[in-house]
This record gives C-alpha cells, structure tokens and sequence, in this order.
C-alpha cells in the first residue's frame, strides 16, 4: 500500500469508532459502555502503529512529499479539491496525534469510569482525533478550514461535557465564539486566496504561487496577516487568550489532549503550513515574533499567581506556544515544530498528573494540597520529570527543543532573545512553586477536609499511562535533535528532516545546524535560577500586592471583553438600540400605515353614505376630475 | 418518468386535500385523517425524490414539461397553463416534499378541527409545488395567491398568542407582495405580449421588450416592483415585520412550512424573474446596482443576527435569525454580473443552495422547537433548562441544527454561504467590504445559537417558580415517528454538507443557463 492509502486508514479508524459509537448511542438502546471505549483505545492505536511505520520508513531516508486528490464539488469555474497532502510536518503532526491520543484514551478507561456519559465521551474523543487527523493531512485550505472549524466544534462539546454545570457551558461557548472571532479572519483571508483563483486554494499550488512572486505584496500581507488571526484565535495567543484558562472545565483528560497535540496546536500548524507565505512578508513574520515574544512573558507573568494547579498548566501552555510563535516568526521552522512535538509529550502528562492529583483530593485548588508526594509516588516522580523537562533543564525533553528556538531567535532579533531568556527564568519560576505546592509541605486537606490516611495512588490504567508518557517526556528530546550522531540515528534529525520539505524550501538549503555550547549553558543557569527563587519566595513572605491583584485579575481583560464589550457596548447599547429601532420604527411602520389607511377609508366613506345629495356631489366632482384629468393628458400631448 | 407527473405532484395533495375535507368524516365513511395524510405526503416525498434524481443532468433546461395550451383561451389574452423544473427549480421542489412530509409528523398532536386542518395543510403543500414548477407567469402568480388562504386560515385558526393578529399582518403583507407582482407580470405582458416565461426570454434576446419596455414604464422601474414583492416575501430588511409575529404565533408545522418552504418562494422569485428574466431583459440594472444589493444584503444579516441575539422566545429566536440568514441569500443575488457568463456564477449557486439548506436547517429547529413546545407549553427561555436530562435525543439534533445554522462546515449550511462569500467577495471593494461584514454575522451566529442551546436545554434541571418544573419529571424525549421525520432532515443537512454535488451539480446547469438560453 501507498503512504497515502495509508493516511486515509489512519483517518478512517477513529473516524469509524466515532460513527459505530454515535450511532449505537442514538438509536440503539444497547449498552455500548463495554465497547465504546476499548474500541477507541483500539482504532487510536492501531492509528498510532501505522503513523510510527510510516514515519520510522521515512525520516532516514530522503523523504518527499505526495499528495492525492479528488474534486469535492465544482460550481462554474469554481472548483474545490480535496486531499492528502503529506510532507514531514503531517507526519509528524499526525503521529503526535494519535500517539498521545492512544494515551490519552487508555487513561480515560479509568478516569471516565464512573461518569453517566461515558460512551457520549469516547464518542467525542474520537471525532476530536479524527478532526485534528483531517486539518493535518489536508491538502486544500477549504479542507483546511473544514477540519479547523470541526476541531473547534468538537472542543466546544469536550469542553462543555458536564452540561449540568453552567461554568462548563458558559467556557465551552467563550472557547468556541473566542476562536471563531479568530476564524473571522482565517476565512477572509482564504476568500482572499480564493479571489485569485480557485486553483490556488491547493496548498502545493498556493506555495508555487507565492515562490514564484505570482501575487502582489500587498495581497499576500493581507492574507498572511488575516492567517495569523485565525492562528492567535485557535493557539490562545494574546489578545484572544482568554478563552483557554477557563477551558479547564471539561474533564482533565480532554485538556490534557486539548493542550498537547490537538486544539491550539491547530493554530502553530496553520503557521507552519502557511510558512512560505509568513516567512516571504517581513510585517507578517515579525508581527508573528512579536506576538509570541509578548504572550509568552505575558502568560507567564499570570502562572505565577495562579492557585489552581489547572490554570498554571494552561498559561504554561500558552507560554509555551508563544515559544512555537516565536520561533515561526524569526524563521526557526524546524524548531518551532520541535519544540511542538517535545512539548506535546510532557503537557499532556502533567495533565493527567493534574488530573491524577485531583482524583485523589477531588479539587485542584493548590492550597488546599500539599504533601502529596509520599502517597502518590508515581504521581510525583513523572510530574517531576515532565516538569524539569517544561522548565528546559538538560538533558530532558524540553531542554533541546527550547535550546533550539533561542538559538534561532538569536540569529534574527536582540530583543526577542531577551524575550526568550526571560521567559526561561518565569517558567522555572512559577513550575517549582506549582510542583511545590502540590506536592511538599504538609496535606491541607483537599476539598472536604479528606483524612491525610486515606490518600491513594490513582487506578492503574491512570497510571500507565503516565509512566509511558514520562519515558518520552524525558529521552525524546536527545534522539530527535541530538547534537552528535547517534549511529543510525543522525544529528539533529527531527530539525534536518523538517528543512528537507522541497515544498517548503524549494530551493534546498543546507544550514548546518550547531549545538551552542554558551547558549545552551545561559539558558540553564537562567532556568536553575528561576528553580531557586521559587523556592527561596515560598519560605520568606514577598508579598507584592500591586502587582498580584492586577496578574490575580488576568490584567482585566476578562472584564474588558466581558464586562465592558459584551455587556455594556454590546448588549446594553447596540443592541437595546437596534430593538428600540425595530418596534419604533420598522414595526410601527405598519401600524402606522394601516391606521392611516383606515383614516382615509372613514373619511371616503362620508362620500358614500347613502343620502342623495351627497352622493349627487359626489358624482359631479368625480366627473370634474375625469373631465380635467382628460384635458390636462391632451394638454401635455397625449394622443 | 410518465408524463404529467410534476402536475401530479401539484394537484394530488390539493385534491386528496379537499377529498379529506368535504368527505372524510360522514356517517357512511370514517377514515383515520392523520395516516391518510401521512400517506399522501409519504408518496410526495418519494415522487418528488425520484423526480429530483430523474432530472437528467446531461440535457439540462426545462424537463417534465406539462403544457395545456387552452388555459385561459381569449382571443388578446392567452395565458397557458406550463409547469417544469430546471436547474433552479428541482432541489425546491424536493425541499417542499421532504418539508411536506415533516410537517405532517409535526401535526400529530392537533386536535382541534382535524379534518380542515389536514386538507390545508395539504393544498398548501400543492400550492407550493406549483409556484416553483410554473414557468407561465399569470399561473405562478396565480399559485403564488393561493398559498395565501390556507395559511391565513392555518394560522389564525390554529394559531397561539395573538394567532388573529399575525395571520392578518401576514395576510397584509404578502397580499402587498402578490399586488406588486401582478403589476410587474402585467407590465411585461404588455411589452411581450406574453405570459410565458422563455417566450420572454427569447423575445428579450432580440431586445424586443426593452424597446417596448421604455416606450410605457422604465425597464428599471418593472424591476423595482418584483424586487420589492419578493423582498417582502424574502424577507428582507425593512420589510420583514410580519416574519416574526407570523412564526411565533402559527402552529409548528406552519411554521416549518413558512420558514423551510415559503420565505424561498421569495428567494427563487428574485432568481427566476430579476436574474433570469431581467438578463434578457435589461442585464445592466442588477449588475450597476449590485454593490447597493450587497450593503443592504450585508445589513439584513447583522441587524437580523443583533435582534436575534435578546430574543426569549425560541420561535422568535429562530424567526429571526432567519431574516439573518435570508440575507446572505440577497448577498449572493447581488453578485450577479451581466458578463458572469465568462465570469464566475458560484455567487448565485451559493443563493440558490442556500434556499434548500436554510430550509432544511430551519425547518429542523422549527420542528425540534414545536416538538420542545409540546411538551414544555412554554417557549419562553428563562423558564426552561436542563431538558437534555429528559431530552438527550431532542438535545442532540438541536444541537447539531445549530451548528448547521452557525455555519459549521461538515453541514450544509457552510457550503451555501462559502459559495456566497466566494462569489461575492470578488466582485469589486464595495462587494468585499458587504461580504466581511456579512461574515462577521456568522460569529454572531455562533454567539446567539450557543446561547439559545446553553439556556434552553444545557444547564441545571429549572427550578422555583418555572411551569416547567412542575412538569420535568413527565418530559418525553422523541417517539419513533417523530425521529424518523428528524433524522430524515438531518440526514439531508449531513449529506449535502460532506457531498455537496448532490444538490450544486443540478443548480450548476440552472444557473449556467441563465447566461446560455
């Protein structure tokens, strides 16, 4: 079999447990909770299995790209074509994907067991995969935003799973309407493209386009601008963050996916797939940088004050992706995505850390933890090594991927390196005071004064999981971008296979890629210390109370767009105004005229009322008019 | 296909109707009214599926043509009777036989008058099979005035809230419309000396018609005259007043009917006679005009989108994202160019689809709300919630009719409205400023849907002082009968959104041949 007929199973399988699922759920009354989740812990790893045959085939040898594809409808001279389109950066998308996915799904055997919508939720999980699956491989920028929109859509009933809870609804709408202001501006620029001509809507051919300089610079930053709209929207980026804190209200793991492989890694994706066009427009690619430069300080600034142990992964992740933008934007390409796939790994296990904490103390509230760390051993020792990983300490994970970034963001802006370091100090900062927290220190009682005795370590389909998680969260890293050749693996050979997209980089460019002792040695004294200030402020009492309330407040934008846009501009204004228009106006309208009307009906109706002498002078002045009338059309030439 | 079958499709429903009516409960015959009428618009249904996919895409133009020369036969004054569908037509004609069928499950639980209440519902049904099929105009303005009469009746009578009231606003409006049509068919008739659509048309090839036209009345002017007639149809801002009194008050199948069927009387009116005909006729008027077409397009659906946003009552709610929605339809209508024919034609494609998708989409959320209704007896916001618990089935289709309605892709409403922003977007700056406000009413779309979906059915069980409380525990979710009429409607917004073709292959032909008569 083709790769590419390889790529539709991958697609298929969760596409098929979602349907047997969905279907069984609505018009079957059989009991599919001994099915539902098995079969996609089944079809997601098997999924995974192809991904790794295909990418273990590929990346030592000279891998190019192929693409297929089929018409999905035509209207005039107006066609749209599907497809796959599968270079390096889709498979190493999509084995991210479903290889955390699989994970991802075993842990839920256990954490989802006891829940009522068990089987609605695997239903779920696995539409989420196979959307995720479809926006990687695709091959049109329609099916692009077909499968964009889908991830969106199926985040939205994730997220708000407890429908009970009104908190969980109220974040899934903010998660959807924040990121379709985002879409708002994807989809102009994609109707941009699409003015150009339909053709161009195909990635290959949109790449050509823009190498070969067939459109204007200004339409080009238009549509690069109006891209990375839609990618601050989906990758929670400043000013269209907010939504991703609250997101915590689905069950943790949907945000353990939600943040790792699928969702807002959708948006450093959009960017990297767009990459010739970014990386063409100088605004575009700097306005990117900037962008990631200020979230990831930005985020940080407000883990540091964060109580719930949720809420600091999320701004960590938000961070972090400001990292993936960051490196996009000063033209890191391979590293951004490095960064992407290392990353991938250890977020999602301190996800399900998190979630594995808040089994055991049933709140993730961080100050009412606290010495956890004796009874859920391996709980703490995987969350300790994804978070040394986070922090970038070598030889971890995280610290090759983040090693690599700054080195390419060296080469391009001053300020954006500094930008980068000081977001190194932040993340040691506020990781060690959240791991700290939870799990030193003495037990405070969890949420309803849980005796200290009867702490547990998590079922061990929980915790599987997370051990097999923490082996990549650790070694990965060191094999992907290597900086000494590894026998049969090569130096560098994540980043080196990235750069050797010929669609991308038509014109094959041979940078060599070194490891810089200096950098690597700064940006681990920086995070060592960030470590040490955490620890040296959780036993003296610094209390900047300025500072806290704003970063406590999330800089008010919650109230800005909330409060002041939504309620008060929108609701309270524009929207009373148009309804006082409406009935006033527009609806009075025809009140107006059908009482008019029945004015001048009454009035006529004295001319027809029955007496005869009005009816006579009725008949004479008639007759005057007609007569006049007769005259006046002669008179004005009539024949 | 035998011939005559598109007549049947017409007059079957109008005369089992009026069967029903006069004959089915007397003391020699009593016959169940319900599955009678069930069986009727069953066979609908089917017919009018197997004409839709018997419609053969290689000849294209007008096919199932019945023709009856002696309609009216006066010596000055011929008008005939010709029904056919083209390109433009057929995907209505099957939304009126799927439309037709649900309506009739919707009516399960009428009890009141049964038997007048059926046979409307069915002349209705012909009636509106009529206007899409007739290809004469006196005859379409003929049908065009019957559909009046049931539903005055319809809604009036069955009606809730202030049912008189907004059958007479509807009644008002729409005769308004029908008066304006009459004006404009007649004027056209004394330019052509006839009725008959493609005689018109070739006429207009010969540039007969402008010629006579701007001897008595401006061709510009005629054009005004149907556009408004079919504006208040549509409707569009600031004729659509009478909408929203008019759903929230008719029964639910009424509703379904008014808002899936007849508000596209409107749009296809403003495609088979000010795009169709007007190309024959004066083509330089829509296309000077079209950027005016657009900005009011543009404002129709954000003034619609922000009204819909405070509405608390469902089917007002729904009523009025409708005039939203219809005016995407004006949008796509204004990104006509009389040189498209070399040009690009997806713009009126996406109007024309977004006719058939916006009927099925609403039709769903009119129906999934009647059905809410009915067990609820209450429409209003605030005083429900928490009915997925009793209603996960309702739940979940209303769920998936709103991501149809806000555009999700995978649904067909996407796939109309992508045509449209498409078409329209590169028309000209004026043209692409409209098509990005008009897209920004999709986000709104989200915003009211969301919120509608959050309030209504997600959420706790209601409590306190709620009527609704009282009655929660003896909530029902869907019967069978029920479900069938949902998912069948579900299944035509899911198909048409992942294979479009299904319907964009027919309209394809319908709209290309309006630039090649």
């Amino acid at each position: 079999m083709t790769n590419n007929e390889l790529v539709w199973i991958i697609f298929l399988l969760p596409l098929s447990s979602f349907l047997i699922n969905g279907i069984l759920i609505a018009f079957t009354k059989f009991n599919i909770k001994t099915i539902s989740g098995p079969l996609n812990v089944l079809t997601i790893g098997s999924s995974f299995l192809i991904c790794l045959f295909i990418l273990i085939n590929g990346i030592g040898s000279s891998f190019d790209y192929q693409s297929g594809s089929f018409q999905w409808f035509s209207f005039g001279i107006f066609e749209i074509t599907m497809g796959i389109l599968l270079d390096p950066l889709t498979l190493i998308m999509i084995t991210v994907v479903t290889g955390i996915s699989f994970l991802i799904q075993i842990y839920s055997l256990a954490y989802m067991e006891h829940d009522e919508g068990y089987s609605r939720y695997f239903t779920y999980m696995a539409l989420f995969t196979t959307s995720m699956l479809g926006l990687v491989f695709s091959k049109n920028l329609i099916q692009l935003f077909i499968f964009w929109e889908l991830v969106g859509a199926t985040s939205y009933l994730l997220i708000g799973f407890w429908f009970n809870k009104q908190s969980a609804i109220k974040a899934a709408k903010k998660a959807f309407l924040m990121t379709r202001i985002g879409d708002f501006g994807l989809i102009i620029g994609i109707l941009l493209i699409a003015k150009q001509g339909s053709q161009y809507l195909d990635i290959t051919q949109f790449y050509i386009a823009v190498q070969n300089g067939i459109f204007t610079t200004e339409i080009l930053t238009l549509v690069g601008l109006l891209v990375v709209i839609g990618a601050v929207g989906k990758s929670a980026q400043f000013p269209l963050h907010n939504w991703l804190p609250d997101a915590m209200e689905g069950p943790t793991p949907v945000s353990a996916l939600l943040h790792s492989a699928t969702m807002v890694t959708a948006g450093v994706f959009l960017l990297a797939r767009m990459f010739p066009l970014i990386s063409a427009i100088e605004i575009v690619s700097t306005t990117v940088a900037y962008i990631g430069g200020f979230t990831l300080i930005f985020a940080s600034t407000m883990a540091l004050v964060s109580n719930d142990i949720k809420r600091v992964l999320a701004y960590s992740s938000i961070s972090q992706l400001g990292y993936m933008f960051l490196a996009l934007g000063t033209g890191a390409y391979g590293a951004a995505i490095l960064h992407l796939f290392t990353h991938a790994w250890f977020k999602a296990l301190l996800f399900l850390g998190a979630g594995s904490v808040g089994h055991a103390v049933h709140t993730f509230d961080m100050t009412k933890m606290g010495g956890l760390k004796d009874h859920m051993k391996i709980t703490y020792w995987t969350m300790i090594l994804a978070a040394i990983s986070l922090i970038g300490i070598f030889p971890f994970s995280g610290f090759w991927s983040k090693d690599e970034v700054l080195l390419g963001v060296s080469k391009d802006s001053n300020i954006l390196f500094l930008m980068g370091l000081f977001g190194v100090i932040l993340t040691g900062f506020y990781m060690t005071r959240m791991m700290l927290m939870t799990f030193f220190g003495d037990f405070k009682g969890g949420e309803s004064g849980l005796e200290e005795k009867s702490l547990h370590e998590s079922p061990k389909f929980m915790i599987y999981p997370m051990i097999l998680l923490a082996i990549p969260s650790v070694i990965i890293g060191f094999f992907v971008s290597s900086p000494i050749d590894l026998g049969i693996i090569d130096k560098h050979i994540m980043v080196s296979f990235l750069d050797h997209n010929k669609l991308v980089f038509p014109d094959l460019h041979h940078h060599e890629i070194k490891f810089n002792f200096l950098l690597a040695i700064v940006s681990s004294l920086l995070a060592i210390s960030g470590i040490l200030i955490a620890i040296f402020t959780s036993r003296s009492n610094i209390d900047l109370k300025f500072a806290r309330k704003i970063l406590v407040n999330k800089y008010y934008l919650d109230y800005l767009y909330e409060e002041i846009i939504t309620e008060n501009l929108f609701y309270k204004r524009l929207v009373k105004l148009l309804d006082f228009i409406e009935t006033n106006f527009i609806d009075k309208a025809s009140h107006i005229l059908s009482n008019s009307l029945r004015w001048v009906s009454n009035k006529f109706a004295i001319t027809q009322n029955g007496q005869l002498q009005i009816q006579s002078i009725t008949f004479f002045i008639s007759l005057l008019i007609i007569i006049a009338g007769y005259f006046s059309w002669l008179y004005l030439g009539g024949n | 296909m035998p011939g005559g079958i598109l007549s049947f499709l017409i007059f079957f429903p109008i005369i089992s109707g009026i069967l029903i009516g006069i004959f089915s409960e007397n003391k020699f015959l009593k016959i169940n009214i319900k599955k009678t009428s069930l069986l009727i618009t069953g066979i609908q249904l089917i017919l009018s599926i197997l004409i839709y996919f018997s419609y053969d895409k290689t000849i294209g133009g007008f096919q199932f043509i019945d023709y009856f020369d002696s309609w009216i036969p006066f010596e000055a004054f011929t008008a005939r009777y010709i029904v056919g569908i083209d390109g433009l037509s057929a995907p209505l004609v099957l939304l009126t036989g799927i439309l037709g069928f649900c309506s009739v499950i919707a009516s399960m639980n009428i009890q009141l008058r049964q038997k007048e209440y059926f046979m409307w519902l069915l002349v209705l049904q012909g009636v509106v099979t009529g206007v899409f099929a007739s290809l004469d105009l006196l005859l379409l303005f003929v049908f065009w005035e019957a559909e009046l009469i049931p539903m005055y009746f319809l809604i009036s009578i069955w009606g809730s809230g202030r049912a008189h009231y907004s059958a007479m606003k509807f009644l008002i409006f729409t005769l308004t419309s029908g008066a304006l049509l009459l004006i404009g068919i007649i004027s056209l008739y004394f330019s052509t000396g006839t009725f008959v659509m493609f005689d018109i048309t070739e006429l207009g090839l010969s540039g007969i018609v402008n010629s006579n036209l701007s001897l008595a009345i401006p061709a510009i002017f005629i054009f005004f005259i149907f556009f408004i007639g079919f504006a208040i149809k549509l409707p569009l801002f600031p004729v659509h007043s009478w909408l929203p009194d008019a759903h929230t008050d008719a029964p639910t199948a009424v509703s379904i009917m008014l808002a899936g069927v007849l508000l596209k009387m409107g749009g296809y009116g403003l495609l088979r006679i000010n795009v169709d005909l007007f190309h024959y006729i004066d083509p330089s008027i829509l296309t000077d005009l079209g950027p005016y077409f657009a900005i009011i397009g543009a404002f129709s659906v954000i003034y619609g989108a922000i009204l819909t946003i405070q509405q608390t009552d469902l089917k007002r709610l729904i009523a009025f994202s409708s005039v939203s929605h219809m005016g995407y339809v004006i949008l796509g209508f204004s990104s006509y160019s009389a040189f498209a024919s070399v040009g690009s034609t997806e713009g009126l494609g996406g109007t024309a689809l977004q006719l058939f998708t916006h009927g099925t989409i609403t039709g769903l959320a009119f129906l999934l709300v009647g059905l809410t209704y009915e067990r609820t007896h209450t429409r209003y916001i605030p005083h429900l919630g928490g009915l997925v618990n009793k209603m996960p089935l309702i739940t979940t289709f209303f769920v998936i009719a709103g991501f149809a309605s806000l555009g999700l892709p995978g649904l067909s409403g996407f796939v109309a409205e992508l045509m449209i922003f498409v078409g329209t977007f590169k028309m000209g700056s004026l043209y692409a400023v409209s098509t990005i406000v008009a897209v920004f009413g999709v986000v709104l779309a989200a915003g009211y849907t969301l919120w509608m979906i959050q309030r209504a059915y997600f959420g706790k069980e209601v409590k306190g002082d709620s009527p609704v409380a009282k009655i929660f525990d003896q909530l029902t979710d869907l019967n069978k009968l029920e479900l069938l009429s949902v998912v069948i409607l579900t299944i035509t917004i899911v198909v048409v959104g992942i294979y479009p073709s299904i319907i964009t292959d027919v309209l394809d032909i319908g709209v290309g041949e309006i630039f090649t008569r």
